[in-house]
């Protein structure tokens, strides 16, 4: 059968059961939008680019399926930089077609070129410039593969327009002529059967272990062989900022999230443990804090998927590269047969868990209640959220102070239920990904969390949600600064600000979002606030916006500075007042 | 300078446009340092090879060879230490040779097992292969007639060969 190669483009498409592209249209790329009207395969026409990049992003956070995205040559594929690395960074699954100038003109400085894979090379798992249109169903099969397997991340495929509009013989490789044509692509999922077993009789001899669990539980689909392993051990987990609802926070062994804003009890556990079971993590500078003064007595075992994480940052005691589904199960295996033997027995681990309590009642999340006329707490517009939120309701966060509250005040007792850039931090990701998850998951109420900056990066998506019916729900919470940069004036620069107000009536959000087809809300006052959430849940034919006018003092504790190491981290001031207290 | 510091990788690669870019550019930004590089076809036209030059000082061979490894691209990875390999390296210079210094020149070319490959009125070019640590003598001696350019390709390596036949091994490992 000879087609287009645009023809086998989207056949290809269609071959990976791709059921929606985020893009937009332009001059090279157009051929293949004629055998999209077509295709099975829904289209969602963004508004930006970045947008396209982050609702993929956002489709495969919640669906575990690759995000899509097809984008014109030039300034479209540049707009894509953004979102493709912030997939980089937090391994999740990307497949972007770009446009290209034809052949002859590559190196010409044609109009709307621009060198794609060039400028994307170190930000993609893998990019190709495809020359021979023959090849093109081969290049699809080996992005999709190559973005779903082993440690996933965003692949990039580059088709030159005249590539597009010649004629190709339609082929669609085997999975043998896949493996062939990948010959340096081996991902090894099996952990080593020594190293497991090692593995298992340092976790039995630990008196102090905490596991550390990361993003890499969500992309194995390991959060179930997690909680065997979890339970059988009876071992304090914390949960990275990639790795909320990997385990569920209501479980009493559940100590929340570490780092630099994470909760006292999840940090110093960590300083303080024997072992750091750690899982498909990476030892994250926000996590470790200053890396000489990480987890000083713990002995390591570490498992990722990706043989270069194991001694990155910190040298293992017990590596094992492996899928974390594979290698827990087996870990769990390895300890159960320990202990049924008899060769083993589990440490005593009261001692343990009463001083993780001890540190849990004395530190627990706070804020200051707020007195009579101040504005609205965010933290308090956090909790009414969540307790109004039907069940299995997907949150979405910007990057900033709101994002910090969003992952320590919500309850994430289901995976796949987070949507968060925690690697890259970008702005502007909460409202296109908010869109992409609900895409991918019109049954679940979605919710994003965003601050009046980011909203102010990306806020056009929405005219995308309303034109296409996609009712996502966006709580802004406007502080009236870009709020995390000025906690770090604050705190650090003697109140020198500079730079970070950003007015809370510029500009006006609820007309703003009215203009953009969504039902809007304006909340001034704390008791307007259940109200208006009851009233956005409401709605679900179209997107709504519920501005929440917040107090821009409040800061976030607990913080461990830049810098310092994670004993030293700092608790909200009420907190350490109370301690001193203690003291004297 | 060549010293025991110096490790060669040698990275079989697919035959692709764009691979050394890729190669390159995953050593500058993760910061590792190359000291040389060469790349070159092997026997097999879907294959080429790069032999690259790191200072292990300087940067744990062990995360350039796993990130190197996740280029999709690369195929196969050996690291040698000096003392495993086997290593050459091609020297080209033009020395300054008047009437009055050519025959030291030539006999110092000739004791290193070089050749002349030009000759001028004043000058004559010579080449030189062999280890990297010979060339750089060679360097030093060569110096004071005066260089008016020299080339070095980089070194190529090959792993070194086993001297026992198996069965007459008493110790050693298994592969
Ligand atoms: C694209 C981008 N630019 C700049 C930053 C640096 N940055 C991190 S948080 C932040 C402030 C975010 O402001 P806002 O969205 O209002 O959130 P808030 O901290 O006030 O909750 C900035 C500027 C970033 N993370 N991403
Ligand atoms: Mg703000």
């Amino acid at each position: 059968m000879e087609l287009t190669g645009a023809q086998a483009l989207i056949k290809s498409l269609e071959m990976e059961r791709t059921e929606v592209i985020f893009g937009l249209p332009g001059g090279c790329i157009l051929p293949a939008y004629d055998p999209l009207l077509d295709s099975s395969i829904r289209h969602i026409l963004v508004r930006h680019e970045q947008g396209a990049g982050h609702m993929a992003e956002g489709y495969a956070h919640v669906t575990g399926r690759p995000g899509v995205v097809m984008v014109t040559s030039g300034p479209a594929a540049t707009n894509l930089v953004t979102p493709i690395c912030d997939a980089y960074m937090d391994s999740v699954p990307l497949v972007a077609i770009t446009g290209q100038v034809s052949r002859a003109a590559i190196g010409t400085d044609a109009f709307q070129e621009c060198d794609t894979v060039g400028i994307t090379r170190s930000v993609t798992k893998h990019n190709e410039l495809v020359m021979d249109p023959a090849e093109l169903p081969l290049v699809v099969r080996q992005a999709f593969h190559l973005a779903t397997t082993g440690r996933p991340g965003p692949v990039l495929v580059d088709v030159p327009k005249d590539v597009l509009t010649s004629k190709v013989e339609w082929w669609w490789p085997t999975d043998d002529e896949l493996l062939a044509s990948l010959p340096g692509y081996r991902p090894n999922t099996r952990g080593h059967t020594r190293m497991i077993r090692e593995a298992a009789r340092t976790i039995v001899a630990a008196e102090r272990p905490v596991v550390y669990a990361g993003g890499g539980i969500l992309r194995a689909r390991a959060a179930e062989e997690l909680a065997a392993l979890v339970e059988l051990t009876e071992t304090p987990v914390v949960t990275t900022l990639m790795a909320r609802g990997a385990f569920p926070d209501d479980h009493p062994l559940n100590l929340g999230m570490p780092g630099m804003h994470g909760n006292y009890t999840a940090i110093t556990a960590m300083q303080e443990a024997d072992l750091l079971i750690a899982l498909g993590t990476r030892f994250d500078d926000r996590v470790t804090g200053r890396l000489d003064g990480f987890a000083p007595g713990a002995k390591i075992v570490h498992v990722d998927i990706d043989p270069a994480e194991l001694g990155k940052v910190r040298r293992p005691d017990v590596p094992i590269v492996g899928d974390a589904k594979t290698v827990i199960a087996e870990i769990t295996k390895a300890v159960r047969a320990l202990l049924d033997s008899g060769e083993a027995t589990l440490p005593e681990r009261a001692p343990w868990r009463s001083r993780i309590s001890g540190w849990q009642e004395r530190y627990p999340l706070h804020y200051d209640p707020p007195a009579e006329g101040d504005a609205l707490k965010p933290q308090r517009v956090m909790e009414a959220l969540r307790d109004s939120a039907p069940e299995g309701t997907i949150l979405a966060s910007g990057v900033g102070q709101h994002q910090m509250w969003a992952s320590q005040y919500w309850r994430f007792n289901e995976p796949y239920t987070w949507v968060n850039s925690g690697g890259l931090g970008t702005m502007g990701f909460s409202v296109p990904a908010a869109i992409g998850a609900k895409v991918g998951r019109p049954d679940r109420t979605v919710w994003a969390v965003d601050g009046d900056g980011c909203f102010q990066m990306t806020a056009q998506e929405l005219v995308t949600a309303s034109s296409e019916r996609i009712p996502v729900k966006i709580a802004i919470l406007n502080n009236a600064y870009l709020g995390m940069v000025r906690q770090w004036q604050e705190m650090f620069y003697e109140e020198r600000y500079s730079e970070v107000y950003l007015s809370p009536d510029l500009p006006d959000y609820v007309k703003w979002a009215e203009a953009m087809g969504c039902a809007a809300l304006r909340v001034e006052d704390p008791d307007e606030i259940q109200p208006a959430i009851d009233k956005a849940n409401s709605i679900d034919d179209r997107p709504v916006v519920v501005e929440f006018r917040t107090d821009a003092s409040e800061k976030v504790f607990p913080m461990v500075p830049a810098g310092a190491a994670n004993g030293d981290v700092v608790v909200h001031p009420t907190q350490a007042a109370e301690s001193r207290k203690v003291v004297q | 300078m060549r010293t025991p510091h110096h490790h060669t990788l040698t990275v079989l690669v697919e035959n692709r446009s764009g691979v050394l870019a890729r190669v390159a550019g995953l050593f500058a930004r993760r910061g590792f340092n190359i000291e040389s590089l060469a790349v070159a076809p092997t026997d097999d036209e879907r294959f080429s090879r790069f032999t690259i030059v790191v200072d292990v000082r300087e940067t744990d061979p062990e995360q350039i060879t796993k990130q190197l490894f996740k280029l999709v691209n690369v195929v196969k990875i050996t690291e040698l230490a000096p003392a495993d390999a086997v290593e050459r390296e091609l020297l080209l210079a033009t020395v300054t040779a008047d009437a009055e210094a050519r025959s030291a020149v030539i006999e110092l070319v000739d004791i290193f097992g070089g050749g002349i490959v030009d000759v001028g009125w004043n000058q004559v070019s010579v080449m030189l292969a062999g280890e990297p640590a010979r060339l750089d003598d060679f360097e030093e001696l060569v110096r004071p007639y005066g260089i008016t350019e020299l080339q070095r390709t980089g070194r190529v390596a090959l792993a070194r060969l086993e001297r026992q036949a198996p069965r007459l091994r008493t110790t050693g490992k298994a592969s």
